[in-house]
């Protein structure tokens, strides 16, 4: 059988459309079937309870907090260090074989396995450094790891504020840094903070680099100090969905839909930030 | 500029020293991007290096994985990354540049801008959270429809993989597409073509550079993976002979890491070991990724755009 062009184009675009179906609907599914199965067990004991009877009964709270404190560690550490490399890239780096080694090893950063962060967190700040298992060594691995992200983003979103601007500002007699703090920046922060999000929800999610770096398997109490281990949400769910032995389900359910609450309001906020400033945006 | 506000401005010395330092520290911060991937290279030889000395080469060569009895071939676990490695990537690939398509050249643009940020959310799922719905919801499926003796199985792993690397894959490759200059597709119009014809024989040819770097993108990505592979793959170190391997446990090299770090004494033979196979994952994602660079940068260079965003 012989299909006419027109004929063969219906048919694949057909199956391409189906292909995007496809895509979506895992992901519907997901969140779907972990709000449904998780709803129950959400309750105010759950949200603001110690974790009681290895685990099986009481709250989940020093998950929720020991993520809180871990997330904003990432950004203390990974923030200032991210946006002045993406500053670096984008408005002083000329097109040499350093630039070319600093974006290489950027892109490396970031295909850099998330165990393999927590192998190096380890040997880096738990061990030689000595400051043992704690929030500080999690944060300062988590920091590393969302560090390309945040470079990059940032970098994305300096760069697409016009040339014009700058050339203005060298015009009225600006210095290069006082355009880039005045002009550049105000108008590229929107797209720094988008980045930033998406870089900190990533943070928020893993597991594996903190499985050696921070988190504690079962330590019902708020952490005292930054030296302190701490339970974390997603190391939460793996220890009680794949170490715990006869673990109601309801609580796993509850816990998988705090964390893709907690990740996904992140995700949402910056996909918003990015929507009401692009339709803003003169330029 | 009148000296009675040259008065207020600080000293052109003081502006000038200003513009130098911050010059300096913010290259200092763009080049500790280079020295972190270094300190990330010098801390897992120091901690695995010792592993040469304590065990034969021909030990870690070998296809036996019992820590516990001293053999520590490194050779199943590698077998076991691959394995689900190829399979991600042989659901994800075609699928994902499907997608891209669908995007980039299909969908109407109301569709498309709350199709984009939908896919982003799939990159953020947790990998942990797509293990536990493996765990629980996807992992019987497999062993009712694929036949297979459990549920947790390369195969498994793979599907989930291939579903995390997916908006890795679609964003690139649709930048690729998106990159070929609009005068090829007219060029092709103008000759008659269907818009599929013109996807299939000048769009997609023209963007290959791009869609590799996708694809290689995309293997770093499955192969790094830790959580979701720990969780559903079972866990079985053996070397894979026949296609049956994707029906039956696989171990990775990252779900052993992840599963026996935490279990070892550190110093231990195990211990370094283990330091081994992060040097290993280490390479080997330093080496695809190092190529997607290099082939992104000729591609920038060519005036292809940028990609990588």
């Amino acid at each position: 059988m012989h299909l006419t062009p027109r004929a063969t184009q219906r048919i694949v675009f057909g199956a391409l459309t189906a292909a995007m179906v496809l895509v979506i609907i895992p992901l519907i599914f997901v969140i779907g079937y972990i709000v449904v199965q998780g709803a129950g067990a959400i309750s105010w004991e759950f949200l603001s309870g110690m974790p009681r009877n290895g685990m099986r009964e009481g709250g989940i709270l020093p998950a929720i907090v020991g993520t809180l404190f871990l997330t904003l560690g990432t950004a203390i550490f990974s923030v200032p260090i991210g946006i002045g490399g993406g500053i670096y890239l984008a408005e002083y780096a000329a097109d040499t074989p350093l630039t070319r080694a600093i974006r290489l090893s950027i892109i490396n950063l970031a295909g850099v396995p998330s165990v393999v962060y927590g192998l190096f967190g380890l040997g880096l700040f738990v061990l030689f450094l000595q400051f043992g298992t704690s929030i500080l060594a999690g944060s300062l691995t988590l920091g590393i790891l969302t560090l390309p992200v945040i470079i990059s983003t940032s970098e994305e979103a300096i760069r697409s504020v016009p040339q014009s601007f700058r050339v203005v500002n060298a015009a009225v007699g600006g210095t290069k840094w006082q355009g880039i703090r005045r002009i550049v920046l105000p108008q590229a922060l929107p797209g720094i903070i988008t980045g930033v999000i998406l870089g900190l929800e990533r943070a928020a999610g893993e597991t594996a680099p903190i499985l050696f770096t921070v988190a504690a398997f079962f330590l019902p109490r708020l952490p005292h100090s930054i030296f302190d281990q701490t339970m974390a949400l997603p190391y939460h769910l793996f220890v009680i969905s794949t170490q715990v032995p006869s673990m109601p389900v309801q609580i796993q359910y509850g816990t998988a839909l705090v964390l893709i609450v907690f990740v996904l309001s992140m995700n949402l906020t910056a996909t918003l930030i990015r929507r009401h400033y692009r339709r803003r945006r003169q330029w | 500029m009148t000296t009675a506000s040259a008065s207020k401005e600080p000293s052109r010395a003081v502006v000038n020293w200003r513009e130098f330092a911050v010059e300096q520290i913010v290259r200092l911060l763009g080049l500790s991007a280079i020295a972190l991937v270094a300190l990330i290279f010098a801390f897992l030889l120091k901690e695995g290096a010792a592993t040469l000395q304590e065990v034969p080469l021909s030990n870690l060569a070998g296809t036996r994985w019992y820590p516990t009895f001293g053999y520590f071939g490194l050779v199943p676990l590698v077998m076991g990354s691959l394995l689900v490695t190829v399979g991600a990537v042989l659901i994800s690939v075609p699928l994902g540049v499907g997608v891209a398509i669908y995007l980039g050249e299909i969908a109407p643009e109301p569709l498309r801008d709350v199709l984009k940020p939908t896919i982003e959310v799939i990159a953020g799922i947790p990998s942990v959270v797509l293990g536990f719905i493996g765990v629980l919801a996807f992992s019987p499926l497999i062993r009712q429809y694929l036949g297979a003796p459990t549920g947790l199985t390369a195969i498994t792993g793979s599907v989930l993989l291939a579903y995390m690397a997916l908006p890795t894959i679609i964003s690139i490759a649709e930048d690729a597409m998106d990159a070929v200059p609009k005068s090829y597709r007219d060029a092709a119009y103008a000759l008659g073509a269907t818009e599929w014809q013109t996807i299939w024989r000048v769009v997609l040819p023209s963007a290959r550079s791009g869609i590799l770097i996708a694809i290689m993108l995309g293997v770093g990505r499955a192969i790094g993976e830790t959580m979701t592979v720990m969780m559903v793959t079972g866990n079985a170190a053996r070397i894979p002979t026949s296609l049956d391997a994707f029906l039956r446990p696989a171990r990775t090299m990252t779900a052993t890491i992840a599963a026996e770090m935490g279990e070892v004494a550190q110093g231990s033979t195990h211990y370094h070991v283990l330091f081994m196979v992060g040097i290993t994952l280490f390479v080997l994602t330093f080496l695809i990724n190092a190529f997607a660079a290099v082939a992104l940068f000729r591609s920038e260079r060519r005036g292809g755009g940028r990609l990588l965003s």
